[in-house]
């Protein structure tokens, strides 16, 4: 049960995305589309989830001085595998998802999991954190991906939903930027409203 | 001619932030005043052009190579050896800094820890090792000078991105904004509208 509680909180509370603002760029990049957001979602969460359990298995023997090319070390090399496996069993994701793949490596959720959880906590609670803030950030990419996809393109999970054209601007950069922005806006409206009642 | 293409291509038409993608984070952080933006913009483009020159020379003479009479080929290590690169070039530039040059440490050395986590950096070394680019030329591989005036020239991008949205944020900051729009939405919206702005480039390099 506890595990569970500490699952769904990285989910809600501590959403990456919406609450805490982070790993921005892979988050605006690769959301043009519903299966393109959930995937890069995913390869992220087995990076944090497997590095988070790696550095809280080594934090007591790195010396503090040095823990943050460390943690860059196993990170790199869990983002390494990733790739491989990206790119014998999804190549045409890997393909789209491009150059955000290797760049895991600096995004700043999965270094800020470890020097803020994993290097403090048993090895099974820092899994159990790194599958939620996973979960949580592959939500918002996908919800992200959904939204933009519908007004893009018309169609969900790469299924036309109308036979008519979206609005490109959309898909493009300057879309990603906007609806991450209004999608923002909505969680605050709503998580303001939901104290006001309280 | 062609450097003329690649830094225009790098500033205005593929900007790091506004159609890349790279850099948000400092880009949404240290944008509150211009000052620090323009601070921030510079440190960044020396290391840049510093770790893509080192990059360059560790992709092609060490990863790709013969050793001992063997011809290798190990690019799959690129992003554990990038990263380290870029890890310990940050830190050996600012001890060197705060050495030879107090004056330009005071202005550039708060930003510089903060660049080894700026996804731009590792991304445009990455980048100029794997992707083929045109620049009014025939496709091919950029060569090592291409490559360092691309990744200083893609910082000077970021600069300009950053300074103008400081800019609009240090107005901003008198507005009356309403609540729920508070902070980061306001702040991606307005990047949104200065993306819109840097569309009218698209197209004038390829």
């Amino acid at each position: 049960m506890n595990k569970f509680k500490l699952i769904l909180q990285g989910i809600i509370k501590n959403n990456p995305t919406f609450v805490h603002v982070l790993g921005m760029c892979p988050t605006l990049a690769t959301s043009t589309s519903a299966l393109n957001g959930m995937g890069m979602g995913l390869a992220t969460m087995i990076v944090l989830a497997c590095s988070n359990m790696g550095i809280s298995a080594l934090a007591p023997h790195i010396p503090d001085k040095v823990r943050i090319p460390c943690y860059i070390v196993v990170i790199a090399a869990f983002v390494t595998v990733v790739q491989f496996l990206m790119q014998a069993y999804t190549p045409a994701l890997y393909k789209t998802l491009g150059i955000y793949v290797p760049l895991i490596v600096v995004n700043c959720i999965v270094l800020g999991r470890a020097e803020a959880y994993a290097n403090k906590n048993t090895v099974i609670d820092s899994l159990c954190d790194g599958v939620g803030v996973g979960l949580g950030f592959t939500l918002s990419l996908t919800c992200i991906g959904i939204v933009r996809e519908f007004l893009g393109s018309l169609s969900f999970m790469n299924m036309k939903l109308f036979d008519a054209d979206g609005m490109l601007i959309f898909i493009l950069p300057a879309g990603a930027f906007i609806v991450l922005g209004y999608l923002m806006v909505l969680f605050n409206s709503v998580k303001n409203g939901k104290k006001a009642n309280a | 001619m062609q450097y003329l293409f690649i830094i225009i291509s790098a500033v205005f038409v593929n900007n790091v932030i506004l159609s890349q993608f790279l850099g948000i984070c400092p880009f949404l952080g240290v944008s509150k005043k211009i000052s620090t933006a323009v601070g921030m913009s510079a440190a960044l483009c020396f290391v840049m052009g510093l770790s893509t020159l080192v990059t360059y020379l560790i992709q092609y003479h060490i990863l790709i190579n013969t050793w001992f009479g063997q011809q290798i080929d190990i690019t799959f290590m690129q992003t554990i050896v990038f990263i380290l690169v870029i890890a310990a070039l940050v830190q050996m530039v600012e001890i060197i800094l705060k050495k030879i040059n107090p004056v330009l440490y005071q202005a550039l050395g708060i930003y510089l820890p903060l660049i080894t986590t700026n996804c731009a950096v590792l991304g445009v070394a990455i980048i100029v090792v794997t992707k083929e680019f045109t620049f009014g030329a025939a496709p091919h591989m950029l060569n090592l000078a291409e490559s360092v005036v691309y990744a200083m020239a893609l910082a000077l991008g970021f600069g300009v991105a950053i300074t103008l949205f400081s800019g609009i944020r240090e107005q901003m900051e008198l507005n009356d904004v309403p609540k729920a729009f508070r902070g980061t939405p306001i702040a991606l919206i307005t990047a949104g509208m200065l993306a819109l702005a840097f569309m009218g480039f698209s197209g004038m390099v390829k």
